[in-house]
């Protein structure tokens, strides 16, 4: 009888180089990482800032202040009264929403890719060899607390109905009847593409409908699905001018706040 | 027109390897599984490649292109400029058999270990009614030609050798949630897609999505809401709270046994 020829132990292709990628795989991961870090230096600055940060004749409140619930927030910018009558400067008069702005945002399922590429580099591009010894994944504390985004994008929620308030509050001329400046607009397609980006959230297509196995049951929620699925295709796209945009509207109201130039008036 | 294009193939075994160098004719409309046809007829009739369709269809063609995960049958030569060296490795996560052909044993085992397909004991056979929009999610899932491109490129088990063990990969978590998603299945696969699949490992950077020659979302459409799933049961405070309060058991169902 004969014998059956042993099989090799089979190993990988021994090949030490990171990767044979030849196109420019870094890129993304830089711009990533520059632009994040340039959001973050400019919110982290702003939120602590204290000041220019509401034009009371154009009831323009910016979204980093609200809502702004101190009772050192100037008149007219607590739209949801002052809770307490002041807090030390270390912490925002918006605190209430900042924590789960910032717990929606971190948590996201879009910004996480993007932050595990562009600043731990896990990887850093498909394809190529990632620096670390140990990887675990989100099974672990800290990053299992991932897991919290469907809270997180319920808060979400409530703070897209507040800026919605908000940016209709910004279509208030300066006599209080209705009127439209640039202002009004930027807060407009701010809040617009807020309501794109939260809408379009995973946990928000799973709650509407994708954690049914029977669609045909549920015909307006199937409905509803196929929109933010439409939405959730252009989560990434969302993300990112979302957060252009509120970092622009911050901008132009800081500058309008504080007397660089006038808001020019479409309507009243 | 044709040209000479430079390659550089990863030659070798399981015990060693090096590129080698050739200088093959590339002709209008080929692929790169074409010219390395033509390398094995005329210059190294002992190189080892797997293939079988030229179509795109059959997964078989899977390597590492200019270091990118593709099938060779379906990446153009047109793509590259003539100038350029192709370097053409065997991928990366799977143990070489020989030259550009890996053994991808290791998907088969984790395919046997995911419970399969459980209808309701009750509808007997012929008695299934379901309707296009309800089995549309799972039919995206089907479009798998298990090429296993997903498996090689996510970094999970391609950087991290001691994971291969506790994670599926994104092609057989992708055929967890399909279960999941069927319309007619009875068995509740969450937790063992977090626990014995590693669901929890993938942090979702999208390269199984990227490789996809049949472009399926397995990331958006797949993973993350698996991962959703799991939440529900796993992680959400409200359904734990209830479960305490109701005494409320789920009905896991575990992993296929003494499969590896």
């Amino acid at each position: 009888m004969t014998q059956a020829p042993e099989v090799p132990a089979r190993s990988r292709a021994q090949i030490s180089d990171r990767t044979f990628r030849k196109d420019p795989w870094w890129q993304a991961p830089r711009i990533t990482a520059t632009l994040l870090t340039i959001w973050v230096l400019y919110a982290t600055v702003r939120v602590f800032t204290g000041h220019w940060y509401f034009v009371a004749k154009d009831h323009y409140l910016t979204p980093f202040y609200s809502p702004c619930v101190s009772g050192e927030c100037v008149p007219g910018s607590s739209s949801l009264g002052q809770w307490w009558p002041a807090v030390p400067p270390v912490i925002p008069y918006a605190i209430v929403a900042l924590v789960f702005v910032l717990g929606f945002r971190t948590t996201c399922y879009y910004y996480r890719r993007a932050y595990y590429r562009a600043f731990w580099r896990s990887p850093a591009a498909c394809a190529v060899r990632e620096p670390h010894a140990k990887y675990t994944g989100e099974t672990r504390f800290p990053l299992i607390g991932q897991n919290l985004h469907r809270y997180f994008f319920y808060a979400a929620l409530l703070i897209g109905i507040l800026l919605t308030y908000d940016a209709a509050q910004g279509f208030r001329g300066p006599d209080g009847n209705f009127g439209i400046g640039i202002g009004s607009l930027v807060l407009l397609a701010n809040v617009i593409f807020i309501w794109g980006y939260t809408l379009g959230c995973h946990s928000c297509r799973h709650i509407t409908a994708g954690r049914l196995k029977n669609f045909s049951k549920h015909p307006f929620r199937y409905w509803l699905w196929t929109k933010f699925s439409w939405l959730n295709a252009r989560h990434m796209q969302f993300a990112w001018i979302s957060l252009g945009t509120l970092m622009l509207s911050d901008l132009y109201i800081m500058l309008v706040a504080s007397g660089a130039f006038s808001d020019p008036r479409i309507f009243n | 027109m044709g040209y000479k294009a430079a390659l550089r193939v990863w030659r070798g075994d399981a015990g060693a390897g090096e590129l080698a160098d050739y200088q093959v004719e590339v002709n209008e409309g080929e692929v790169v599984l074409d010219v390395l046809h033509r390398l094995q007829a005329t210059q190294a009739s002992d190189l080892a490649i797997r293939w079988n369709c030229k179509a795109g269809k059959c997964g078989s063609c899977s390597m590492e292109i200019n270091g990118r995960p593709r099938l060779a049958c379906m990446t153009r030569m047109s793509v590259f400029s003539p100038e350029e060296t192709l370097t053409i490795t065997p991928m990366r996560t799977f143990p070489v058999i020989r030259d550009l052909v890996t053994d991808v044993s290791f998907n088969y085992a984790k395919a046997r270990e995911i419970p399969s397909f459980t209808p309701d004991p009750s509808v007997k056979p012929g008695e299934f009614r379901m309707q296009q929009i309800d089995v549309n999610r799972p039919q995206e899932f089907r479009k798998c030609i298990e090429c296993f491109l997903c498996q090689n490129t996510c970094h999970v088990i391609r950087d991290h050798t001691e994971n291969e063990q506790a994670f599926a990969g994104p092609r057989f978590l992708m055929r967890v949630a399909e279960l999941e998603m069927h319309p007619a299945d009875t068995a509740d696969r969450r937790e063992i897609a977090q626990d014995d699949f590693g669901l929890g490992l993938c942090n979702i950077t999208k390269c199984c999505s990227d490789v996809c020659p049949e472009h399926i979302k397995i990331t958006d459409n797949a993973l993350i809401p698996m991962k959703e799933r799991v939440v529900g049961r796993k992680y959400d405070p409200l359904v734990w709270l209830g479960d305490k309060i109701t005494r409320r058991a789920h009905k896991d169902t575990p992993k296929v046994p003494g499969k590896k």
